[in-house]
């Protein structure tokens, strides 16, 4: 048994996984990242339109700070976040831009003047002040009350992920690529580490660790058509899900994104839409507007790819062999800026497509695209239920997100949560509580077992083929599962899916290769991506009520009365076929921003008990603190800054705000 | 509006979602697996219905689906985006996840990479590479101090952060080593990633390296001297870098030091 020791086992190298490492190895942690492709091939790389950190530098910036972000992602979760962790959030994200900013990420630049912007389909003149020249600046998205999101471009993600996989070279750490966490080790609630496979031997590992990490991004590859890199499918999930103790939460809040090209399911950034680009039916027809007519294009996700869905119910939708869609229009901003700053979006049009959207208008429906739910861990990104297991990013529930999440904040939250986690890792491994003292032999027990799963598939006499049950789940999901959901169709996916569950027991294999073998690897993912599909199918029909990106036809309103609660999934024995549900209640007596109207969508909910006692002693609060200072009326309504690591809790800066530093 | 039916119009004649009667596609690739001994390398040919918008990344899946569960490739983004899929197309190096097969003839050749590390079929250790690229020229920003994440950030020019950006976008696919002829015959040339790569952090004033620094780095054979100028990467690359313009200016810079 080939056995390595770590302090911080890493598994996932996309941008959470690796500002993780980087956290504790500066800390002094020794650390291993673990990726299923070299790191910087992660789906991070993806990210096109930016990150929300509350700068204000820009003039559509202005007047912008973390309360605004705050309420925005709160109204933006449909107010099931955890309030808490979102705090945390907003107050780090600027110093998340500024710390890569310092790294090297290029970020666009403020540049005082005049320039021109296409806001509202028309032509509007901004003007950027001297003051703020050479700062960063930030571009509009939905959902959101300021221009805050931080770009480069439309390559963001790249430049993001670029810069930390140097930044990891920098600091010597070693990422092992093409290796696949295949089960975690773990016993009496403690979690010590994973079996890991070699997908170019076949090899297993097993490495032991202080703390483990799971960032292994999101599940939208059991979905048929996602947005995602083929490599998003909810595995790291999976193998924690297998432990049988840990939690997923909020398996079923999983967001579409409006505007991904047909037929390829490629995204094209909400930046088209921010930066002044419109959606259009099969008459041209701009109908956003008579939908939302505040917030137009610039709604929500959620709200947006209804709208989208519904429009082309109507008949509204442009008919295509790949079914109904509509266009995104963005040859209004004109050829010099669809060149400059939404270059990945011209090539993918003209890749894929073969037109160039300076001039033609572009086929886009909404699409799977982002994963809310994951492993529920507390602010400090421990599982709740598994001690020494954290995790991080999209793989985690931490819970930023809620039921929807904005634009922007994704890849925001990779590196945030990347720096706090990494802080409360490090203090974890750095106190007693983390010592261990396993026998070998429980790892050889873990080891074993997973060569045993390995070798039963691979001599295995079954006549399943994992590929056919694989499509038939991603159609289920799509078609049952999907951005619109009914009682009768969830009742059939979760039927569906436990026959496929059982049916995917009985595999057989054409190519029995122990070392490098895809239709292998395809089939020990099987099993776990169907046991995350069901987590998602069977949260989904149990929750009787619309709230975000998860929306029941038969239960049209969000129910706080019911409802204000995040659904934990557990997978209690490896014979089940469905998995364990339970309900964690979300504080409102303890809300900054207590359950209200988002501002976009239908204004129709109804009430939890606490909410109105809540809303009288905010309201109160900020009576009687009129005139204080924001951050003396933020404490009083809901501290947070006790559950930051030390190093993260001083005040940001901004022009409007110039800060003493008190350390 | 008219404009909506030109639009639809269009897209029948241009795109590559327009539904042309369908072609038998033969696709030939060359199929080897270095960990099995008895493996030899060898071209296996495919056959597959084109279907509309079909790319590599459809056929070359759907091949491994139907007919070659062993078939080895990589793909994550399957958008030309993340730069995995680099391989020889027709001899070409280039992205095979954005290639549209009715770009093609109805027989396409598919080989690994060359230069690289061969994992098995078309797959190459790009990874490897691009670590020890990374670790060899010190990619990254080299700065005394710590940025201060709690004040206003360094300012810096608009157009300086958009030429940054403008080198900063390669993706590290490879497809510029394995076009050129230096990197075929040394096998530490750092090549024109490489190259691009340090021009990019010679413009960032955030990195304090002199050209002095830099010519500690590539001012050998393995570095710009070692370029034949035979301008196969320039040609190749998928997301057109000025990889030509680069080197020269490069080797200008170093040529004042050497």
């Amino acid at each position: 048994m080939k056995l390595v020791y770590t302090d911080v086992l890493v598994i996932g190298g996309g941008l959470a996984g690796l500002r993780t490492a980087i956290g504790v190895k500066r800390r002094g942690l020794d650390t291993v990242v673990l990726s299923l492709v070299p790191a910087k091939r992660s789906h991070s790389a993806a990210a096109q339109g930016g990150m929300q950190a509350s700068l204000a530098n820009s003039a559509m910036g202005r007047g912008d700070n973390e309360d605004v972000h705050f309420e925005d992602t709160v109204k933006g979760s449909d107010w099931g976040c955890d309030q808490q962790v979102a705090r945390m959030f907003v107050h780090t994200a600027p110093k998340a831009v500024r710390e890569l900013a310092g790294w090297g990420v290029p970020w666009n630049r403020v540049r005082s003047g005049d320039r021109e912007a296409v806001v509202n389909a028309e032509k509007i003149t901004i003007t950027e002040s001297p003051e703020a020249h050479g700062l960063i600046t930030a571009r509009d998205f939905g959902g959101t009350k300021k221009w805050r999101t931080c770009y480069t471009s439309d390559g963001t993600g790249h430049a993001m992920l670029f810069t930390l996989g140097d930044q990891s070279i920098a600091h010597g750490i070693p990422v092992m690529e093409r290796k696949e966490a295949l089960a975690l080790i773990h016993e009496g609630g403690r979690c010590y580490g994973a079996v890991v496979r070699d997908l170019v031997t076949g090899e297993l590992t097993s490495f032991v660790a202080k703390a483990t990490v799971i960032a292994t991004g999101g599940y939208g590859r059991i979905y048929k058509v996602s947005t995602n890199g083929i490599i998003c499918e909810g595995t790291g999930m999976g193998i924690a899900l297998e432990t049988g103790i840990a939690e997923l939460g909020n398996m079923e809040a999983v967001q579409f994104h409006p505007t991904a090209i047909v037929p390829a399911g490629i995204l094209t950034t909400e930046g088209c839409r921010g930066d002044g680009g419109v959606l259009r039916d099969v008459d041209g027809h701009r109908f956003m507007p008579d939908y939302e007519p505040e917030k137009k294009e610039l709604a929500s996700r959620d709200v947006v790819s209804r709208r989208m869905t519904e429009h082309m119910r109507k008949g509204k939708g442009v008919k295509s062999p790949y079914g109904d869609h509509l266009w995104l229009d963005i040859s209004l901003l004109g050829r010099e800026h669809v060149e400059k700053n939404l270059r990945e979006v011209k090539d993918i049009c003209h890749y894929f497509l073969g037109i160039d959207p300076a001039v033609d208008w572009i086929p886009v429906r909404p699409t799977q695209h982002y994963s809310m739910g994951g492993i529920r861990t507390r602010h400090t990104g421990e599982s709740t239920a598994l001690k020494g297991l954290f995790a991080c990013g999209e793989s985690a529930c931490w819970d930023l997100h809620g039921f929807n999440r904005l634009g922007g904040n994704s890849v925001a939250e990779t590196i945030v949560a990347g720096m706090i986690v990494s802080e409360f890792i490090a203090d974890f491994c750095q106190s007693g509580e983390s010592e261990i003292s396993i026998p070998t032999a429980l790892v050889r027990e873990f080891h074993a077992r997973e060569q045993a799963r390995l070798d039963e598939i691979l001599t295995s006499k079954g006549k399943e083929r994992a590929s056919d049950i694989r499509r038939r789940m991603e159609e289920i999901m799509i078609n049952k599962v999907g951005i619109f959901r009914t009682g009768t169709e969830l009742d059939e996916a979760v039927d569906e899916l436990q026959d496929l569950l059982v049916r995917s027991r009985s595999l057989g294999l054409e190519s029995r290769v122990r070392g490098a073998n895809p239709e292998l690897v395809g089939a020990y993912r099987l099993q776990k991506m169907l046991k995350v599909a069901l987590c998602v199918a069977v949260g989904a029909r149990q929750r009787t009520e619309s709230r975000g990106a998860h929306s029941r036809e038969d239960h049209p309103q969000r129910d706080d009365a019911n409802w204000l609660k995040r659904t934990l999934t557990t997978w209690k024995d490896e014979g089940d076929t469905l998995p364990a549900v339970d309900y964690e209640p979300i504080d409102v007596a303890s809300m900054e921003l207590p359950p209200g109207f988002r501002g976009y969508g239908q204004a129709d909910h109804r009430n939890h008990p606490d909410t109105e006692a809540r809303l009288s002693e905010v309201t109160a609060i900020r009576e009687q603190l009129s005139g204080a200072d924001r951050f003396a009326i933020q404490n009083r309504l809901m501290p947070f800054d006790h559950q930051l690591p030390e190093r993260y809790r001083e005040k940001n800066e901004c022009l409007e705000e110039p800060v003493e530093k008190t350390r | 509006m008219n404009k909506s039916s030109d639009q639809a119009n269009r897209r029948e004649t241009q795109t590559g979602i327009s539904d042309r009667s369908a072609r038998r596609l033969t696709i030939k690739i060359l199929r080897h697996n270095p960990q099995d001994p008895a493996s030899d390398p060898r071209f296996e040919r495919y056959q597959l219905d084109e279907a509309p918008g079909m790319t590599l990344f459809i056929a070359l899946n759907r091949i491994r689906d139907e007919q070659a569960p062993s078939l080895q490739f990589d793909f994550v983004c399957r958008a030309g985006i993340c730069g995995s899929c680099g391989m020889l197309i027709n001899g070409r190096p280039g992205l095979a996840c954005r290639t549209l097969t009715n770009k093609l003839d109805p027989e396409i050749t598919l080989a690994p990479l060359p230069v690289f590390k061969l994992i098995g079929d078309l797959s190459v250790d790009t990874g490897a590479w691009a670590r020890q690229m990374g670790e060899k020229l010190e990619t990254w920003v080299h700065q005394h101090k710590e940025p201060d994440i709690d004040r206003l950030e360094e300012r810096m020019e608009p157009e300086r952060a958009e030429e940054i950006h403008e080198l900063d976008r390669c993706i590290e696919c490879g497809c510029c080593i394995a076009a050129c002829g230096t990197a075929r015959m040394r096998k530490d040339f750092v090549g024109a990633a490489g190259i691009n790569k340090l021009s990019r952090f010679r413009l960032d004033p955030r990195d304090e390296r002199s050209d002095e620094d830099f010519y500690e780095l590539i001012g050998n054979d393995d570095g710009v001297f070692g370029c034949m100028a035979l301008l196969g990467c320039n040609d190749v690359c998928p997301k057109e870098l000025p990889l030509q313009t680069q080197l020269a200016f490069m080797r200008r810079k170093m040529a004042k030091f050497g």
